[in-house]
């Protein structure tokens, strides 16, 4: 059974270093999916195989049946597949409306239209009083939902989530888990997720990929993954076990 | 149409709707109150504001620094001055060349830069070297009369023949008036429709909108033809107006960077700020000059030392031009203009 992502054999070499070796996983329709790892594992490469501007050197990635490895970013947002950054990047001296509109004008030629769909979602996501205000003015855990919304505001159906949850306090990522969780169970949004905070993990994810060096040294459910040795050893060193 | 129209002010509080009808019905009627000399001053004015509005599109809304406009300003002069002195086509037939011929020289320097990924600063250089490449080139170009300048045979004053572009300062300064308002609700709309804010999410971060699925190099081209085009016409104004083309006048950097200043000063990416800032500069620089005069110097080049102060002053204490912040003042806020 094939996913709606499909990554088959995928590997990425930068000069010498190996940065992903030979990753295949599935993600299902309808589920979370996190990938994790040590600094340097490979997982922001990744990520920017899936999501574009970066063409993997041997491997496929299929995407609701289409191949879409070598696409450039724009191409891959318009196929369903949106993403949010690790440093966050809203268009700064957009106001938080604005930097909705854009990802809702994907799909929509009219601006009005586009207005109103973005306020239901800005509404949704708690953002809706503060719609008039500049991106740059936000506190951090505001422009990390504001780059989610923008996102959704593309109405895709995977949602690539890069360290959403890091570098906000335990309740802020509290916050966020439940907003996804909530979008996942609800409009049954597909999501794939780099992440460090293993809070968050263990609390969205069905499926857990770890890398090490660029491969992939464990698959499975949260809780089989934690506790699998190599998975332990590649976190703690080995003499931390 | 009148759905257009509605859809120009439909966000404008009624002090914005006042302010801007007070605006515009000074200017209609200045060529009552005004000597030749200040009405020319005006033209100036109005020109600069309406290339500065053309730049704009360029860097204030896409985010893509041209250091050459004057390169479409020259094609565009170079175009209807010459099927008006050859051939004897009229400059608003000569217009309709001149678009299509700034708007591919525009989407040539677009596709080598943004195909090839020149960006920023060295995008900047690239339309430098293009328009002093049509500098040079104009210079040689005998069939033109190269570096010895075109002309046009010198307006008979009698009476106005607009079909022509032949008559008084005051019909031209009717003319740049229009175009001005023109290229002022063309940007607006620009700006309040899908493509305008693709251009300011490009602006904003390149990688980010290409992210939230817009193709950036088709929007960056648009956003360079457009420019382009709506530049062309100063061109062809400019030929008419002053009669004359020399290669090494409307060619040149000076003639480029000129034309910035004026956003620049008023407020990059604004509606208004290509107008407040010609004004500001022209008016205040030409206000400098008579005063001086009046007083008894004459110094060659006190345009230019002002120009370098008000910018200087511009950039310290006002980093986001003039505009924005007295639009605050006026109580102009959450609309974009």
């Amino acid at each position: 059974m094939t996913g709606l992502l499909s990554v088959g054999r995928v590997s990425k070499r930068f000069r010498g270093l190996v940065a992903v070796d030979n990753v295949s996983f599935d993600v299902l329709e309808g589920t979370i999916f996190a990938v994790i790892g040590p600094n340097g594992a490979g997982k922001t490469t990744l990520f920017n195989l899936i999501a574009g501007g970066m063409a993997p050197d041997q491997g496929r990635i299929i995407f609701d049946r289409e191949p879409i490895h070598g696409f450039s970013a724009d191409a891959v947002c318009r196929r369903g597949i949106a993403r949010t950054f690790q440093l966050v990047r809203p268009f700064p001296a957009l106001t938080v409306e604005e930097n909705v509109i854009v990802g809702a004008l994907m799909h929509r030629s009219d601006v009005d239209v586009a207005r109103e769909h973005a306020r239901t979602l800005l509404r949704r996501f708690d953002l809706f009083d503060r719609r008039h205000r500049p991106a740059s003015a936000l506190t951090l855990p505001d422009r990390k939902r504001l780059e989610v919304v923008r996102a959704l505001a593309t109405e895709p159906k995977l949602l690539l989530l890069d360290e959403v949850v890091a570098g906000l306090r335990p309740t802020e990522v509290d916050r966020l888990v439940t907003i996804l969780k909530d979008l996942n169970r609800e409009t049954g949004l597909s999501i794939l997720m780099i992440e460090h905070v293993m809070r968050a993990v263990m609390a969205l994810a069905s499926r857990v990929l770890v890398l090490d060096h660029g491969s992939v040294i464990a698959e499975g459910t949260p809780e089989t993954v934690v506790n699998n040795p190599a998975v332990v050893q590649s976190y703690l060193g080995a003499e931390g076990v | 149409m009148p759905d257009i129209v509605a859809r120009l002010a439909d966000d404008l509080s009624l002090r914005s709707t006042l302010l801007l009808a007070a605006f515009a019905v000074a200017l209609v009627a200045a060529p009552w109150f005004v000597n030749d000399y200040l009405l020319t001053v005006l033209i100036v004015i109005l020109y600069f504001a309406y290339t500065g509005q053309a730049w704009n599109i360029m860097m204030g809304f896409a985010g893509q620094l041209s250091l050459g406009h004057a390169i479409y300003v020259g094609l565009g002069a170079y175009v209807a001055a010459v099927l008006f002195t050859r051939y004897g086509i009229g400059p608003w037939i000569g217009l309709l060349a001149a678009i299509p011929v700034a708007a591919a020289c525009g989407a040539i320097i677009g596709f080598l830069a943004f195909r090839f990924g020149v960006a920023g600063v060295y995008f900047a250089i690239l339309t430098i070297a293009f328009a002093e490449f049509a500098r040079i080139g104009f210079d040689h170009l005998d069939f033109v009369d190269a570096s010895a300048g075109l002309f046009l045979p010198v307006a008979q004053y009698a009476h106005n023949d607009l079909w022509r572009l032949r008559g008084s300062p005051t019909m031209f300064y009717y003319v740049m008036l229009t175009a001005t308002v023109l290229a002022l609700v063309l940007c607006r709309l620009l700006l309040r429709c899908r493509m305008g804010y693709f251009w300011l999410a490009i602006r904003e971060d390149e990688q980010a909108a290409r992210a939230t699925g817009i193709d950036t190099f088709r929007y960056k081209m648009y956003a360079v033809v457009i420019s382009a085009a709506v530049t062309s016409f100063a061109g062809v104004f400019y030929a008419f107006f002053y009669n004359n083309l020399y290669p090494e006048n409307v060619f040149s950097i000076s003639r480029s960077i000129e034309m910035i200043l004026g956003p620049v000063i008023g407020g990059v990416g604004t509606l208004f700020g290509p107008i407040l800032g010609a004004f500001v500069l022209t008016g205040l620089a030409e206000s400098v000059t008579s005063a001086m005069g009046a007083f008894g110097f004459d110094l060659p080049g006190a345009k230019q030392v002002f120009y370098g102060v008000c910018l200087l002053l511009v950039v310290v204490a006002l980093p986001e031009g003039v505009w924005p912040p007295l639009a605050r003042l006026l109580g102009i806020t959450r609309v974009r203009l």
